[in-house]
């Protein structure tokens, strides 16, 4: 881990709180600062506590995958457990938490009740949007939407706000089409005009859904075929972070005024674009998993449109 | 739905040197006509395949990750694949049938069934 600067006169010190921070991208801990999502790893120790202390944070976990139990992590249920665990240790409690999707492996009502059970007991709201694993029950979604549909439109869609942000979670799992990529449909992309209609452009704007809304491999299926016509309504507006999951590792891109983020996922690791022959699990040494599980980000330095990566394993 | 119509004329009533000739030309259509196709590293193999109609082809998912057959045309659609779990079609009628992963798009095979 980079970035620490003990100060012992901080008693239970900075350092320690960093820490739980990074443990926490099981989990990506974001803090709005000056209008700005910020992933908390990236930030300076001072400055770190001083948005622990005073700022508006919320937490990111995706792809729990509850009931896959393949050799890429055979206790994905436990992993999960280590997770919420450490975002109940977190010494600054956040806001609430997102979940971008695949909560459970295959849509099953046990695995639904496992992730509910294991993700509420960390005492925070979550806003939850599907992955395609969420969707593959015999109603075709129907159980996602009965757990999680209330209040949202069409398949699952919704926006709220909250301390001065907008948030909007999207689907872009459902109606896909032969050949195609991730997809918001017509729909989907109407209520979202609708929707930022009211919103001023001074006010930023968080964006999650499960498939990333741009082009990281599309050979691999991972990006979305209607992003475009989303961000082009996103455009008048000066902070935009998109959040993302689906992947199962941390990427980044800045584009203009919209920062792509992906998270991690808590129960597997897949390969990079293209370094495998197909974006399927990815089987480590036991005493790796925990690494690619663990947090490495990329992130947006504010201010300066740059990318600043810091890796830290939870090794 | 006509499975394997040429057993049905096995076990019908006709004089036995028929049914023997009829079992000959089956066998090998039989064996034909169970073709599989093996969804592998997000990939449909063979992604191209030519069958008589009436013949079941078998999908069988040997990833890590669940897999959904869907027809382009919606003519037919499995329930989601877990690893080792297969699905089976009986194609009954002739004609060009494009297909592709109801979870992963880009995953796409196509089944030819000629007469």
């Amino acid at each position: 881990m980079t970035h620490h600067h003990d100060n012992e006169a901080d008693g239970i010190s900075r350092r320690h709180a960093l820490e739980c921070m990074i443990w926490a991208g099981t989990g990506v801990l974001w803090t709005i600062s000056a209008g700005v999502p910020v992933s908390l790893s990236l930030l300076g120790a001072a400055q770190a506590a001083e948005a622990l202390a005073t700022g508006f944070t919320f937490l990111q976990i995706s792809d729990s995958h509850i009931g896959f139990d393949k050799a890429a992590n055979p206790h994905a249920i436990d992993t999960l457990k280590e997770a919420i665990g450490k975002i109940q240790a977190l010494p600054q409690k956040p806001a609430f938490m997102i979940h971008t999707g695949d909560i459970t492996h295959l849509s099953k009502a046990a695995q639904f009740d496992n992730a509910a059970q294991i993700i509420g007991g960390a005492g925070f709201d979550v806003h939850y949007v599907p992955g395609e694993h969420d969707l593959i029950d015999d109603g075709n979604g129907q159980a996602y939407l009965d757990r999680y549909g209330k209040g949202t439109k069409g398949a699952g869609w919704y926006s709220f706000d909250q301390n001065g942000v907008h948030f909007i979670g999207l689907v872009n799992v459902v109606n896909l089409k032969a050949g195609g990529l991730g997809n918001l449909g017509a729909d989907q992309l109407a209520w979202l005009a609708d929707d930022l209609k009211a919103v001023t452009a001074s006010t930023p704007i968080v964006v999650f859904a499960h498939i990333p809304l741009w082009a990281v491999y599309p050979e691999w299926g991972w990006g979305t075929d209607d992003a475009a016509q989303a961000l082009a309504l996103l455009k008048r507006f000066g902070s935009v972070t998109i959040l993302n999951g689906h992947i199962h590792q941390i990427m980044q891109k800045v584009e203009g005024n919209v920062t792509f983020h992906t998270a991690r996922s808590t129960a597997f690791p897949q390969p990079a674009p293209g370094t495998a022959a197909s974006p399927g699990p990815m089987t480590v040494p036991a005493g790796q998993l925990r690494s690619l599980l663990g947090t490495s980000s990329v992130t947006l330095k504010q201010g300066g449109q740059d990318l600043a990566i810091i890796d830290s394993t939870l090794a | 739905m006509i499975r394997f119509p040429s057993r049905v004329l096995v076990v019908s009533p006709v004089p036995f040197g028929l049914a023997a000739i009829l079992i000959m030309v089956a066998m090998p259509l039989n064996a034909a006509d169970q073709p599989m196709v093996k969804i592998e590293n997000f990939a449909f193999t063979p992604a191209v395949l030519t069958i008589k109609q009436g013949t079941t082809v078998t999908f069988e998912n040997d990833d890590d990750i669940p897999h959904l057959v869907v027809a382009n045309d919606a003519s037919f659609r499995s329930k989601a694949l877990d690893t080792g779990d297969t699905y089976a079609f009986t194609f009954t009628k002739v004609g060009d049938y494009a297909y592709f992963c109801g979870l992963h798009p880009h995953m796409q095979g196509r089944i030819t069934v000629a007469p």
